[in-house]
């Protein structure tokens, strides 16, 4: 008897298993909180081909890496007239940045704004260190953001809009439903009306940011979510903001509110 | 709910091609320097089509980062062993890609990169092996081209 | 971007007689030659064109790189280990920039 509902066990337990290789090609989607604009979140990985994945799977494959790496090095190297490095007061990365990357942007009592984490660096540095800010998109402030968000890999984002950074999420909802440039659309005529549909030879995604900074083959190099703001905006013909200005903070706040959950796929590869 | 309409898509993606099929050219186009460069690789040896396998996708989703594999079945000893796979595109300004250089110590004849491929072509492998005998494949890569920029 | 740094994944330990994979990358621009500057003007090529792999001084395998790798070029292939020693990779550009990044392998 105990042999047949072992045996009627390892039946299920296959069965599953050739179920679960079947619906391999379904996209991983994770169940949003209440009152979510999405019904399914979902990260552009899944809308990426098989050889597009294997690249970021693989550390070594991965060409991100090469920016973790870069971001590294200068963790521990002092620069501006403090005398100290990241490290002087950070310690160990792996330690104290283990979560970080999950919650920017984040609220900044001192400016009284949200701030990003290429924002958050650059105050560190000049407040801290006594150090120049790394311009917006320049190799070392890539590499800084990258590396430190990279510690939190595989964690799901997790960003609060509460508080004070509640009107400035509003603020960036706004944007994303705003249909501007000559072809009046919005973030959302794509990321949300139309995700999963090609437009011509390219898969919509959700436009998530969990993979940020993102190595993508366009650019044959890392970029920041800001620099990806400014294409979408140039693709609708619409004049893009600023990086770093206020409008693309309060948006890429609220577009991390979007996919709160998700895990940080630092550094992802994208088309 | 916005519904793309059709100018919206076109303009989006102006400057994509949609996907489509080269004819399958002749496996030497004559002339060309991608001929030209397949004949000084084989010199005076008979090109037999086959024997080696050339990776790619079906569909690269974008022309700048193509992964490419080969790999050609061979004991890899000192008398017996692959010497050289040149890897051509066809249908870039330029065909040269990358020659993989092997010998014995390699212990197998299989190599990995990534190449950029301008549009929808051919990709071409050809294996010369220590005894001289050279090998040749083809495979047709069709390459995105546009779609979001930025 | 800064300059080249090379990437290199080769395992620590191996049996003897193992083929075991290696695998490269290195950051670098691979200016092909073929693109154009605002002003319409070529801008030159700049690429990496040589890559070899010695074990214990010997060529196990190299390659000839041509304008059509990628930017930031990944390269794996093989090796059959039959003893103790060290791998040294060397990428030439160029420019004549040449980088080199050296691993060993015990043979236990």
């Amino acid at each position: 008897m105990k042999k047949i509902l072992m045996l009627a066990v390892a039946t299920a337990i296959g069965l599953a298993i050739a179920a679960s290789a079947k619906a391999e090609m379904k996209r991983v989607a994770i169940k949003p909180p209440n009152g979510h604009a999405l019904s399914e979140i979902i990260s552009g990985y899944e809308y990426r081909s098989k050889e597009t994945k294997v690249l970021q799977d693989d550390d070594i494959q991965n060409p991100g890496f090469i920016w973790v790496e870069q971001g590294e090095e200068l963790w521990s190297q002092t620069d501006g007239s403090a005398g100290k490095s990241c490290a002087s007061c950070h310690d160990d990365a792996t330690e104290s940045m283990a979560t970080v990357g999950t919650v920017y942007p984040k609220w900044d009592d001192k400016v009284g704004k949200p701030v990003s984490l290429e924002q958050r660096i650059n105050t560190c540095r000049k407040d801290n260190m006594g150090a120049k800010p790394w311009k917006w998109e320049s190799g070392p402030l890539l590499s800084m953001t990258t590396y430190v968000r990279h510690q939190s890999r595989g964690k799901p984002v997790n960003v609060s809009a509460e508080g004070p950074a509640a009107s400035w999420a509003e603020r960036g909802k706004k944007l994303y439903y705003q249909r501007v440039g000559q072809l009046d659309m919005a973030c959302s005529s794509c990321h949300e009306d139309n995700y999963g549909n090609r437009i011509r030879a390219d898969m919509l995604s959700q436009g998530q940011s969990n993979g940020f900074p993102t190595y993508r083959f366009k650019w044959q190099k890392i970029g920041s979510i800001h620099r990806r703001f400014k294409g979408c905006m140039k693709n609708i013909r619409a004049t893009p903001y600023k990086v770093g200005s206020d409008e693309f903070v309060a948006l890429e706040l609220y577009l991390a509110t979007r996919g709160v959950g998700l895990p940080v796929e630092t550094p992802a590869v994208r088309n | 709910m916005q519904q793309l309409t059709r100018r919206q898509m076109l303009a989006l993606g102006s400057g994509a091609a949609v996907i489509t099929m080269l004819p399958v050219a002749p496996i030497l186009a004559a002339g060309s320097e991608f001929e030209m460069r397949v004949k000084k690789f084989a010199g005076t040896a008979m090109i037999r089509e086959g024997g080696i396998e050339l990776d790619l996708p079906e569909i690269a989703e974008n022309g700048n980062t193509v992964p490419m594999s080969v790999s050609v079945g061979s004991p890899m000893t000192k008398a017996d062993h692959v010497q050289q796979v040149m890897v051509l595109a066809e249908g870039n300004p330029l065909p040269g890609v990358i020659t993989f250089n092997f010998s014995h110590m390699s212990g197998s004849a299989e190599a990995s990169t990534r190449m950029r491929l301008a549009k929808t072509q051919n990709v071409v492998a050809v294996a010369r092996m220590s005894d001289g005998s050279v090998r040749m494949v083809k495979s047709v890569v069709k390459v995105t081209i546009g779609g979001c920029g930025g | 971007m800064a300059k080249s740094k090379p990437r290199i994944k080769v395992p620590k330990k191996a049996a003897k007689g193992d083929v075991i994979t290696l695998k490269t990358l290195i950051s670098h621009k691979m200016e092909s030659g073929q693109r154009k500057d605002k002003k319409g003007e070529k801008i030159p090529r700049q690429i990496i064109n040589k890559f070899t792999c010695e074990f214990n001084g010997a060529t196990v395998f190299s390659c000839d790189i041509e304008p059509a790798v990628s930017a930031n070029p990944y390269l794996q292939f093989t090796a059959k280990i039959e003893e103790s020693g060290e791998f040294q990779f060397t990428w030439t550009a160029d420019n004549g920039d040449v980088f080199k990044k050296s691993q060993k392998i015990t043979v236990a």
